[in-house]
């Protein structure tokens, strides 16, 4: 039977990496994530899970440890936050690159400087382009509905990509919610066996990992990259529908919330989406044509799909809690601004608020606010004020 | 190599080389600037070239050493450096008498 319980995020995550059981997991502690393997820490050292637990003395360390393991032919995790993703970096490209499944939490986190702790989006946003499939999650039932759906993404032998997983640092990471959790025989008939095809530990079949590729073939190699990003998202679907029949929640490549006959509507990642739901269920009942897209699958961007699901409004507000520094808006913005492109239709009029860094609270206020401002957009048909830094003080 | 060249959905995802001892085919003896000269005369065959080249390019048989492998020996000076009776010799590989990357 599934339990009902009240739980914060982190639990929640460490939760489906018990019952996921992976072969080994190599991680160090870092705020918000810590609490995620210290958690994990105590499953194995109370046997109640067979993994491999490799205490590392950095991220560098951890990402490469899950690289080696996986090589090797384990079903291999990791976990972190910030800088701890920002050390990993070099390890990120090699773990895409060398088509390895590994599956990781990853707590959003502000990068220094200056120094913070609390959330927001800079830390995942800079590893987008890195090869890794990021899947986001607004509370503690998706993040643990996504990691546990991540084994099946990552290992089918259509993609064969790392995953990583995110939530927001401390909104979700340490609040605690309610959340439905499965049960373990459940879970682990869903994740089933990882049985890799080429393995270093196939003593039987000898392979070589992480051999010189010139100019000779590098790009080849680049190339199934991009092909096997191109069956993510029909893989992500699939997976989805399965998902569905053992929990009766459904996921797709992205959520619409009162989206389809709405006029205006706000682009959001992560727990930002839960409040701005609240906001438009109050806005609908002034009879306001108000909806609302989160993102769910970002690497790859399902951009046609998101595109269509955006072409008949009147103006949309993008919510970024991160900025690219480019001085043309956060990285959502852009990536939407290029995917809306070759929509059909009339230009669809865009906005941007830079919200939240660092930690910074959005409110419901806030949130109104936004929706006014599409409002008048959507009358006038004129951006004044193309991005916005949203709680900044002047 | 056939006639109609390989492309990005022939060969194995990764890099990954699913074939052991590969790297015989890849000949690198052509990266080198200095080659060791070995003589025969004055060698005890101690092994210590051997044990230490990284590129496993002196060759041994029946337990002595019979010459270097030019086609994948890097030039690095490694055995010259270690072989106590300094019978090797780095000498400047012009690509005469033992051609980089042309064999032994
Ligand atoms: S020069 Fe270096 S690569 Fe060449 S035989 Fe000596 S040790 Fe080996
Ligand atoms: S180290 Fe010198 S003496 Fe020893 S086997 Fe090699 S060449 Fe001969």
């Amino acid at each position: 039977m599934s339990k009902r319980i009240a739980i914060t995020g982190n639990e929640a995550v460490a939760e489906a990496m018990r019952q996921i059981n992976p072969d080994v997991v190599a991680a160090y502690p870092i705020t918000p994530q810590t609490e995620i393997v210290q958690f994990f820490a105590d499953f194995v050292s109370d046997g109640k899970v067979d993994t491999e637990f490799v205490t590392v003395e950095s991220e560098h360390s951890a990402m490469s440890a899950t690289v080696g393991a996986s090589a090797a032919g384990a079903r291999a995790m990791t976990a972190t936050s910030s800088q701890g993703l920002a050390l990993m970096w070099e390890v990120l490209y090699i773990a895409a690159g060398l088509r390895l499944p590994i599956v990781a939490p990853v707590v959003n986190r502000a990068l220094s400087a200056p120094i913070n702790i609390h959330c927001d989006h800079s830390d995942t946003m800079g590893a987008r382009d890195s090869g890794w499939i990021q899947i986001y999650s607004e509370d503690a039932q998706e993040a643990y509905d996504n990691l546990i759906q991540a084994m099946r993404i990552a290992e089918h032998p259509d993609v064969l990509l790392p995953t990583m997983v995110t939530m927001d640092g401390f909104i979700v990471s340490h609040g605690m919610g309610n959340a439905e959790l499965l049960p373990d025989d459940v879970v682990k008939k869903f994740v089933r066996e990882y049985e890799p095809e080429h393995y270093l530990l196939d003593v039987e079949n000898p392979i070589t990992v992480g051999a010189l590729d010139f100019s000779d073939w590098y790009f080849e190699h680049r190339r199934q990259m991009v092909d096997a990003h191109t069956n993510v998202k029909d893989v992500v679907l699939q997976v989805a529908k399965e998902f569905k029949e053992i929990s009766g929640r459904e996921y797709k490549l992205f959520d619409s919330y009162k989206l389809d006959d709405a006029e205006v509507a706000i682009v959001v990642i992560n727990s930002a989406a839960g409040t701005a739901k609240t906001v438009v269920d109050k806005l609908r009942e002034k009879g306001l044509k108000v909806g609302l897209l989160k993102i769910r699958l970002f690497r790859p961007f399902p951009y046609e799909e998101i595109a269509e699901a955006l072409s008949d409004k009147k103006a949309i507000a993008v919510l970024d809690r991160a900025d690219s520094l480019s001085l043309m808006g956060g990285p959502l913005y852009i990536d939407l601004r290029a995917a809306m492109y070759d929509s059909p239709g009339p230009r669809v009029k865009m906005v941007n608020y830079i919200y939240g860094l660092g930690g910074r609270d959005l409110n419901m206020d806030q949130i109104a606010g936004v929706y006014d401002d599409l409002m008048k957009i959507a009358e006038t048909g004129e951006v004044t004020e193309p991005i916005t830094y949203l709680g900044v003080r002047e | 190599m056939s006639a109609v060249e390989k492309g990005w959905k022939d060969v194995p995802i990764g890099g990954l080389v699913l074939e052991a001892g590969s790297a015989k085919k890849y000949e690198t003896g052509d990266w080198r600037t200095y080659k060791p000269v070995w003589d025969e005369e004055k060698c005890s065959n101690c092994m210590l070239c051997w044990i230490y080249c990284p590129d496993v390019s002196i060759i041994v048989k029946d337990g002595k050493v019979s010459g270097i492998d030019y086609k994948h020996c890097k030039g690095c000076g490694i055995c010259a450096h270690e072989c106590p009776r300094k019978c090797i010799q780095m000498v400047l590989d012009t690509g005469e008498n033992g051609e980089a990357g042309a064999g032994e």
